[in-house]
């Protein structure tokens, strides 16, 4: 077998252009980053030199068959075919390839990266596309827009999202996903004990193993201390499961004596002083303004077995000091245990491998613990915070007046209002003021204002009020123009009529629309056009617009004969920008 | 927008009628060859007597609309008779001596026809709307009617988009009959908002005719009814520094109020504002 190490291959194969061409004999030579075949006949015109990087893959024929084929494969779609005498030949040389493909990919990985970033590929993280795929499939108006546009070729992906970044950011640090959160219930310190033999089982699963490390810190100090110098993992554990029976048994001399013989074992049966340093450090983070009073005595690490203050039997009075550090006490231990378990998951290791698990904790806490140590500011928000808890609110400047909510309206409520009297109404105002003037100073104004007025005082109401004929006039005109919105449902004027529509015929008006808006906002965005990156640009938002044109006067014809009117209405500037953007196009020079 | 008003303890047809006179008397010297004051108001005079005989119950309230103030010049349910509306016109003499005292006197240029204190009097309306919906469950529908010509002021477009808003709010549907030459955008607003009617009649000689078919209607009414609808109505809004009617422009993100160029400070909140971001796009898109 060829040693993997082997910087260069040197075999006899024979060159064929394809399978079944007899090929032309020759020596292939390959190294690390090239290949080269010379073939035996000096005239011939094979000769080869390629380089790794261009070669992308490679097949070959499998072990046992008629021929020993090699196949590189190469990006462009070229690809060299070489036939060998017998396969273990093959094997070697396809094994080198093999590493030799691997190689250059990633040395040729480095290499662009450092030219210049290419133009229409973007690199992206696999968490931004993601993140991108996630809100296409959230959002289906966004999604057809996607389709339509960026699968249709008109604008590139970078350009699609470029002006939806806070859509993005806002998704990725929506929801987190929900954890389950570690076991309340303390792992027992019964073990199974078969009553016939003296055997006694302990049970161990990861998520235990992780309560363990998480509650004692010292085991989990030993662990990384012991595994795998001093005794494997079934040893520790046993070790350690030996020290949970003594404890269990409460026999503290047995637990002093044994201690006393095996060094590793009185790491599980001594007091944790890492805990006990924790909880120092606990209560000296107090919240002054929730307990003044917190100290040592709260420190329940330190607690003399008596249980708080509880008066206990006298027997226990008579043991020795030397036993104290193997006692332990439930209280301790319950409160450790329900600390860990609402300070929840801290780290997100995969809990198979112990020792992974060990040492993720063990940063964990180290980490806090640099944290804490380098906290010039700990003191200092600590006495802000005393400061806030303690103002007294009648001595306080007035705060803010608090805020309302927003009432932001769709637009889409405003849609067909906007449409057909934008341009009209514009109109209007213009002519409109010009021919409003006053030539009459203020004084005259007012005058002949109250003249008018006494002018009916004197005179009365004019009889009749007004003219037949008139009145008629009015009364036909009123009717045409009420009944020309007829079909304007109900007499709620705020009724659209984007509603009395059938809702494809919506649908499909408010994606053209939006379309249209995208387009023309992507259209104006490349003006002006100075590279000919942003001609084709140009050129293909007008091509989108001039197709979206025929499709709306579809949608004009297939609604129904008495909506029409309205629908054109409604469409008539969405056609117009298309004609726009058309003129505005050719007269970009 | 606002659903239809839910029908009080009185019989459902019973209406508060608030009528808004446009007195501008500039808008009315240069509208003098087409259609004067007196005939304006011989109209409004036998619609106002119409309404109050549709039902007892009744009420009218006419506020008019001047240069430099506003004022109640007829109120139906003052004295122990329902008045005719002919009593409103010595009130409004009154109220155009007053106006006209108000008035700068070296302001004789003729430079076009000003506005009117169309918010002033809006407010005033609601105001007396407020009144009669404190008086206890038993009043009639409110709404309110502008008989309007002059063209919209800027400088109120604040106030009276406020006074839109609590109209809407109080659910009070503001009519609007535009006499002037042009349209109006406040009054077609105030209408799309509230629900009402909007219309500028083609025939102001017809002005009566008008009056009594589309105006006359009280709300409950205007459930069976098909009223007149305008085409579209100009959303445009005018900018809080300079008073310009704009169509695009910076809105603060905390108030809301509009202006037309950058601004480093919220003259109305106060709130300071970030970086603008660059305005040309297309520099960024240069590959």
């Amino acid at each position: 077998m060829a040693d993997k190490q082997q910087q260069v291959v040197v075999k006899r194969a024979r060159h064929k252009s394809s399978v079944k061409d007899p090929g032309t004999p020759g020596v292939l030579k390959m190294t690390k980053d090239r290949f080269t075949f010379m073939a035996n006949d000096p005239s011939s015109p094979v000769k080869l030199n390629v380089e790794f990087r261009t070669i992308k893959g490679h097949k070959f024929t499998k072990d046992g068959t008629k021929q020993a084929l090699l196949n590189l494969t190469q990006d462009q779609g070229g690809n060299y075919i070489f036939e060998f005498e017998n396969f273990p030949d093959r094997n070697v040389c396809k094994d080198f390839v093999a590493s030799a493909i691997a190689l250059s990919g990633e040395a040729g990985r480095t290499v662009p990266e450092k030219s210049a970033v290419p133009i229409q590929d973007e690199q992206l993280s696999a968490a931004e596309m993601e993140r991108r795929i996630k809100l296409l499939q959230e959002d289906s108006d966004l999604q057809k827009l996607h389709k339509q546009f960026v699968i249709g070729g008109i604008l590139s992906e970078a350009e699609f999202w470029a002006t939806r970044k806070k859509l993005l950011e806002q998704n990725y640090s929506r929801r987190p996903k929900q954890r389950v959160a570690l076991k309340n219930d303390m792992w027992s310190t019964k073990p199974l004990a078969d009553g016939q033999s003296n055997r006694v089982t302990f049970n161990l699963t990861p998520e235990i193993i992780l309560q363990i490390f998480a509650e004692k810190p010292a085991v989990r100090q030993a662990y990384l201390n012991f595994v795998p110098n001093k005794m494997t993992e079934k040893e520790f554990w046993t070790k350690y499961s030996r020290a949970e029976y003594l404890h269990s048994t409460k026999n503290v001399i047995a637990a002093a004596a044994e201690a006393a013989e095996d060094e590793e074992l009185a790491v599980f049966l001594k007091q944790d002083d890492m805990l006990v340093n924790e909880a120092r450090k606990k209560i000296r983070q107090v919240d002054p303004t929730l307990d003044m009073e917190a100290d040592e005595g709260d420190d329940y690490m330190h607690l003399p077995i008596q249980d708080h203050g509880l008066p206990r039997n006298d027997n226990k009075d008579v043991l020795d000091s030397q036993y104290e550090p193997y006692r332990r006490s439930f209280s301790q231990h319950l409160n450790q245990h329900a600390a860990v378990v609402l300070q929840g998951r801290v780290i997100d290791v995969e809990l198979g491998d112990t020792r992974s698990v060990a040492e993720a904790l063990a940063r964990t806490k180290h980490a806090e613990l640099a944290k804490d140590a380098s906290d010039v500011y700990l003191d200092k928000e600590r006495l802000e915070r005393i400061s806030r808890m303690t103002e007294i609110e009648d001595l306080q400047a007035p705060r803010d007046p608090a805020v309302a909510p927003l009432s932001i309206k769709d637009p889409r409520d405003y849609f067909d209002s906007q449409q057909a009297n934008a341009f009209s109404t514009l109109g209007d105002t213009v002519s409109g003021a010009k021919q409003l003037k006053c030539s009459v100073s203020t004084r005259e104004a007012y005058c002949s204002l109250k003249e008018c007025i006494s002018e009916i005082k004197f005179q009365g109401l004019t009889e009749p009020t007004i003219n037949s004929e008139v009145a008629f006039k009015v009364l036909n005109g009123l009717a045409q123009n009420i009944s020309s919105n007829k079909y304007h449902l109900g007499r709620n004027p705020n009724e659209s009529i984007l509603d009395s529509l059938p809702k494809i015929t919506r649908e499909e008006l408010l994606l053209h629309w939006s379309s249209i808006q995208e387009l023309l906002k992507h259209f104006w965005s490349s003006y002006p056009i100075t590279t000919k990156y942003l001609l084709t640009k140009a050129t293909k938002l007008k091509d989108a617009m001039s197709q979206i044109y025929p499709k709306l006067q579809e949608i004009k014809e297939s609604v129904q004969s008495d909506l029409r009117h309205q629908v054109s209405l409604l469409v008539q500037p969405m056609l117009q920008s298309s004609v726009f953007m058309d003129q505005a196009f050719c007269c970009r020079l | 927008m606002s659903p239809p008003v839910p029908s009080k303890i009185l019989t459902d047809d019973v209406s508060l009628l608030m009528v808004l006179i446009d007195t501008n008397p500039h808008f009315w010297s240069s509208i003098k060859p087409h259609f004067s004051f007196s005939k304006f108001l011989s109209h409004v005079l036998a619609f106002l007597n119409s309404i109050l005989l549709l039902n007892q119950l009744n009420q009218v309230v006419v506020l008019a609309t001047g240069i430099n103030s506003c004022g109640y010049v007829f109120d139906s349910s003052s004295g122990s008779v329902s008045q005719r509306a002919e009593s409103l016109l010595p009130k409004l003499e009154e109220f155009a001596e007053n106006d006209e005292s108000l008035s700068e006197r070296d302001d004789d240029s003729g430079n076009g026809v000003g506005s009117s204190l169309l918010s002033g009097s809006l407010s005033m309306a609601l105001c007396y709307i407020q009144r009669v919906f404190r008086s206890g469950p038993l009043h009639p529908q409110p709404r309110i009617l502008c008989l309007h010509g002059s063209p919209d002021g800027p400088g109120q477009y604040v106030a009276i988009m406020n006074s839109i808003f609590s109209a809407q709010r109080s659910m009070v549907p503001i009519d609007s009959c535009v006499i002037g030459i042009q349209h109006s955008a406040f009054l077609q607003q105030a209408s799309y908002i509230t629900g009402g009617v909007y219309l500028k009649p083609q025939q102001l000689d017809g002005l009566f005719q008008y009056l009594a078919t589309v105006f006359a209607t009280d709300l409950h009414s205007r459930n069976f009814l098909r009223l007149p609808k305008p085409v579209g109505v100009d959303f445009r809004a005018s900018c809080f520094c300079h008073k310009n009617t704009i169509d695009m422009g910076f809105i603060c993100s905390v108030c809301l109020s509009i202006f037309c160029k950058h601004q480093k400070k919220c003259s109305t909140c106060g709130s300071t504002f970030g970086q603008a971001k660059t305005l040309d796009p297309s520099a960024s898109q240069q590959r």
